[in-house]
């Protein structure tokens, strides 16, 4: 097992949730080959505007339009094509829209705060949204979470699932925040750590942060050929 | 040259807003030939429910299934029951569902498996629960409960379930 295999770690006492969630028992180790079958095949379907958190409703979400964008790749470095990315990130002030969110910031009625896209020939995703508000969560006094996307990711095998979270270059939260810090080496944590793109951001209408996304396993060769 | 990984997170408490959707639970139709409703617990360390748990289950021949637990941890998924299947040694897998945990609380997703009560010779010769010790077996596989099939997960504790390294 690499040591890419070992973190974060199941029981991470700082972040209060592992505590009884942990399992404490050692997981059972398969012999090669018993968890080598393809990925799930993803049954719902996605429209045209669901990588555009911007434009759900009727008006425009409250907060600082961003562009997300990277790549999806196997750990050989290749791209993964056609794979589905989905997000979900809380508004401009903090809020999920979620009952149990109970942090006292504002619903915005134009942010719902979900979305999906397939990547294209190059492995590359890219979300339309807004830059998610830090909040506030009962783990210890006074702890507020870093701004940041969530990720969900099936890539090419059933060993490929991967659900993340994205941060943001530079959020003074990052240090102090168990669940990055449960990634215990730093190079590993910046991972996590969007950059912002100043190629990608489109003049006088949106900053761009870049994020890859490196899945175990391999994509399938591409053979054929497409029309 | 293998590029380093993205390491995972908690999928935490708010994934309700992205991840479930509508009918997700059922791999198969309610009503459709064959068709089986599993239901089950997320329990914790100290047996309490687990109300954010999300479960997929997946079945090469047969599809996908996303249910989230409710205020009570519970949740239940329509599927048909698979067949056997050749594991890569050559040797017969019991039927069986690949079953995957996400929560708050679980920096990194579970993988375990579901087993079926009515297959005791299968069950008996299949290399995955040989690898466990018998003790802890049962906990991957499920009971017969009027009609149904229960299947609890217990993140943690006396009776906790068997998770597969993957």
């Amino acid at each position: 097992m690499s040591e890419d295999e070992r973190e974060p770690p199941y029981l991470y006492p700082d972040y209060v949730g592992t505590r009884l969630r942990a399992p404490a028992k050692p997981l059972v180790h398969l012999p090669d080959g018993f968890h080598d079958f393809p990925a799930p095949l993803f049954p719902r379907t996605i429209g045209k505007l669901d990588h555009d958190l911007t434009r759900q409703h009727g008006g425009e979400p409250i907060g600082e339009r961003i562009i997300v964008t990277g790549r999806v790749l196997d750990s050989d470095g290749r791209p993964l094509r056609k794979t589905i990315v989905e997000v979900w990130q809380a508004n401009a002030a903090g809020r999920y829209l979620d009952q149990d969110d109970q942090h006292p910031a504002p619903l915005d009625p134009n942010f719902s705060g979900a979305g999906r896209c397939l990547t294209d020939d190059d492995g590359r995703y890219r979300f339309i949204t807004i830059k998610p508000g830090a909040y506030p969560w009962k783990n210890h006094r006074n702890a507020w979470r870093p701004a940041h996307i969530h990720f969900s990711l099936f890539g090419s095998e059933f060993r490929s699932r991967l659900v993340t979270q994205m941060y943001f270059p530079g959020d003074p939260l990052m240090p102090r925040d168990p669940i990055l810090q449960s990634i215990s080496d730093q190079a590993r944590r910046e991972r996590l750590v969007s950059r912002f793109d100043p190629e990608a951001t489109v003049p006088d209408w949106a900053l761009a942060y870049q994020w890859d996304i490196v899945l175990r396993g391999r994509a399938a060769t591409p053979f054929e050929h497409e029309p | 040259m293998s590029a380093p990984l993205t390491p995972s997170q908690t999928v935490g408490p708010f994934f309700g807003v992205g991840l479930p959707y509508e009918k997700g639970e059922q791999v198969v139709a309610p009503g459709s030939a064959g068709v089986i409703r599993i239901e089950g617990q997320v329990l914790d360390g100290n047996g309490d429910p687990v109300p954010d748990a999300l479960l997929e289950i997946w079945q090469p021949a047969t599809g996908f299934g996303r249910a989230r637990t409710d205020s009570e941890g519970a949740f239940s998924f329509w599927t048909t029951k698979p067949g056997a299947t050749p594991a890569p040694d050559g040797r017969v897998q019991a039927p069986h569902l690949n079953v995957t945990v996400f929560a708050r609380g679980l920096l990194r997703h579970l993988v375990t498996r579901m087993y079926f009560p009515n297959e005791p010779d299968a069950n008996a010769t299949d290399p995955v629960l040989n690898l466990v010790e018998p003790a802890r077996r049962e906990t991957l596989i499920a009971t017969n409960s009027g009609g149904l099939l229960h299947f609890d997960v217990r993140l943690q504790g006396e009776r906790e379930t068997v998770f597969f390294a993957i």
